[in-house]
């Protein structure tokens, strides 16, 4: 079992009478972890991170750090640091001064300010920079002197808000690596808060999807992707088709479940934990088109439909297709065996939809009617 | 429009718009300024006529005659500019960082005195300060050992000099630092918080203590009365203060970012103080004369241009150095990082 590093317990902040914006929420983060808030503005995903960083206090609940309860701790006594959203380097201060800023009030010795400082600045790949005043920097920069300036600390965790937020995309990408490149190398753990679930995805070991004060679901980006238990989740990571179903029976592991339009789509058994009335999902990559009555393994689920609308990607081809008149679903093909003359299906094409059944995902929450009581 | 046109266009809007001030400094600034030193090295007198007779005499007269006017001037204006920037701080850094919706209420209770003229509210000073005001009927009343002595008095002492020009000054102070503390993202604050900037202790209490018992002394001696008890108060006051509501934070950060309202402020609160003759005239008495009052008293009351001219030109040359060797000091990018306002 690996060492805890931040704790929180049953953890509420209330804005006034009404606003809530965390609500009781029970996380642990581990050692040496990277791991991510993700969840649209307003979920209380920054407030989370204020809280752990000492800059809001709780309305109810425990903070831990370490097995330390420092609910109650101002920021200065907390062994965390910052690297804020828009940066916040102090512009009357060089780049040295900045990054040395902490150790300075921590009394480091001149000596030792001045070797771990060069250090930090060979880290974030600035050496050279000392002299420089923060509006002299580009944006790129900037980030990588808060970054420095708060990992020159050595705190036991590192909290970012929206760290990449100001960047543009091509630099974003960039940085996601460095990121990652530079937390494994100095093994810190890492939270990290981000509306972007594509920047969640690359850079964390795990992830705590938040919508509207509370996390649905935590687990690693694949886990998050493949196995979404809730709407919310399934829509926020990705796209996602979605159909309401029935429970018919088992065949073998799996269990069957009548979808629209009468069709049986088999979902493995442990997934729909004894659920009646369901609502099953599928991604749209896992989706093989096939041409209508051609021939496909038996242990494929399988759907027939007609092509809405084709729409050329560069990198794939996103269809829409038509089931049993009731529901449309989305696919994507990957342009690989893309003809010259054009895409190789058309609008008003009858086609078959197939993907394996451990392809299934199944939502967790309440479907109406009984879900709610066999949940 | 053509090329050409179109170029001398560009090349002659800044200058028309630089031209009207340029105007108004020529006729209102640089030729009385010129006229005033051409007064100071004349000789002669207001019934017969000036002549520019290049002595220096009206200037050589000056340390002999008028340094104790100067020295008043130099420590009252001190005096008020640091309490006013005491008083102005406070209440600056609470309505840019607490002021909330009732921001501009405040603000506009700052500069609602300037609704009534100057000298009425000087004279209104007399009363407050007066023998039978209610400050004095106030220490009397606290006084319950009678340690303070019946003829007690602030007016013409230089504690009422000093609180008139504090009270006249203050929004001159207040506004500046309010401009520059009111645009100090809050972010910077938490992020020095974040990087272990805490209490200021325990320098606070020490730095406090001596800065407070030597204003406390300043105050004491100001109204000539019990100096070792004043800077004993202001020892436990600024112990208090320094201790417990200047932290690191606002040391390192705060208070760097204000620092070009700290030098604008002072400035307009330091120059006019220290030419102002009103308060000292007002509030006052002999003993607490300014050089305004003599340079009032000599270019209107008996009428001796030269010495009025010398003093004024020694007055304005003194504090163009003064300001140039403060700008070295607060002013360079060092300290504010080049932000201004």
């Amino acid at each position: 079992m690996p060492e805890i590093d931040v704790r929180l317990v049953d953890v509420t902040k209330r804005f006034g009478p009404d606003v809530v914006a965390v609500d009781h929420i029970n996380l642990e983060v581990r050692d040496g972890e990277f791991f991510s808030l993700l969840g649209p503005s307003g979920c209380g995903k920054t407030t989370t991170l204020r809280m752990i960083g000492g800059f809001e206090e709780p309305t109810s609940g425990l903070i831990e750090l370490q097995g330390q309860d420092v609910t109650w701790l101002p920021p200065y006594r907390r062994n965390v640091n910052t690297v804020f959203q828009n940066y916040a380097l102090f512009p009357h201060l060089s780049i040295y001064e900045n990054v040395a800023f902490g150790l300075r009030r921590r009394k480091v010795p001149d000596q030792e300010v001045r070797r771990r400082v060069s250090e930090m600045l060979e880290l974030v790949e600035l050496p050279g920079y000392e002299k420089r005043r923060p509006s002299q920097l580009s944006g790129g920069q900037a980030q990588r002197v808060a970054l420095a300036r708060a990992l020159i600390n050595r705190p036991a965790v590192l909290l970012l808000d929206e760290p990449l937020g100001a960047l543009d995309l091509k630099l974003r990408k960039q940085m996601q690596i460095e990121l990652k490149r530079i937390q494994q190398e100095v093994g810190i753990t890492f939270i990290y808060v981000t509306h972007d679930q594509e920047e969640a995805m690359t850079m964390s070991d795990r992830i705590a999807v938040m919508n509207r004060g509370h996390y649905e679901q935590l687990g690693t980006p694949e886990e998050l992707y493949e196995r979404p238990t809730t709407r919310f989740v399934a829509g926020f990571l990705g796209v996602s088709n979605m159909l309401r179903g029935e429970r018919l029976g088992e065949d073998g592991g799996y269990a069957v479940v009548q979808v629209v339009g009468g069709a049986r789509v088999r979902v493995p058994r442990e997934r729909l934990n004894g659920r009646a009335a369901v609502e099953v999902g599928v991604r749209p990559e896992k989706i093989r088109l096939l041409s209508a009555g051609a021939p496909a393994a038996e242990q494929l689920n399988r759907l027939d439909g007609r092509i809405l609308d084709a729409s050329y990607m560069g990198v794939s081809t996103q269809y829409i297709v038509r089931v049993a008149d009731e529901a449309n679903l989305t696919v994507y093909e990957q342009n690989v065996e893309r003809t010259e003359e054009g895409s190789l299906h058309r609008p008003g094409e009858m086609v078959s939809l197939a993907w394996t059944p451990e392809h299934t995902f199944v939502i967790h929450e309440g479907t109406g009617g009984d879900a709610g009581n066999a949940g | 429009m053509s090329r050409t046109s179109h170029l001398l266009r560009r090349f002659l809007t800044p200058y028309l718009l630089l031209a009207p001030g340029l105007l108004w400094l020529i006729v209102f600034f640089i030729f009385p300024t010129v006229q005033m030193f051409l007064y100071s090295v004349s000789t002669g007198s207001v019934d017969f006529g000036y002549r520019l007779t290049w002595s220096f005499a009206a200037f050589t007269q000056i340390p002999q005659e008028f340094s104790r006017q100067f020295a008043n001037s130099i420590l009252y204006g001190t005096l008020a500019t640091i309490l006013t920037f005491l008083i102005s701080y406070p209440l600056a850094y609470f309505i840019a960082f607490r002021g909330g919706r009732y921001k501009n209420v405040i603000l506009f209770l700052v500069i609602a005195p300037f609704f009534t003229s100057f000298l009425i509210r000087t004279i209104s000073w007399q009363i407050i300060l007066g023998d039978n005001g209610p400050v004095i009927g106030l220490i009397h009343t606290v006084d319950v050992f009678h340690q303070v002595p019946q003829n007690f008095t602030f007016m013409g002492e230089p504690i009422a000099v000093v609180s008139g020009l504090v009270y006249n000054f203050l929004p001159f102070m207040t506004l500046p630092l309010y401009v520059a503390l009111e645009r100090i993202d809050l972010r910077l604050i938490e992020a020095a918080q974040d990087l272990y900037a805490g209490p200021w202790r325990p320098r606070g209490w020490i730095y406090g203590a001596l800065g407070g018992a030597a204003l406390g002394g300043l105050v004491g001696f100001g109204i000539s009365w019990s100096v070792p008890a004043f800077a004993a108060a202001g020892a436990v006051l600024g112990t208090l203060i320094g201790g417990f509501f200047v932290s690191e934070s606002f040391l390192r950060v705060t208070f760097p970012l204000s620092l070009p309202g700290v030098f604008a402020g002072s400035l307009l609160t330091f120059i006019p103080a220290l030419g102002d003759y009103v308060n000292a005239t007002l509030l006052g008495s002999p003993k607490t004369q300014m050089i305004g009052n003599v340079i009032q008293a000599r270019f209107l009351e008996s009428n001796d241009y030269p010495t009025a001219s010398a003093l004024s030109f020694v007055l304005m040359v003194g504090i163009i150095i003064a300001v140039m060797a403060y700008a070295r000091v607060l002013g360079t990018e060092d300290l504010s990082g080049g932000v201004t306002i």
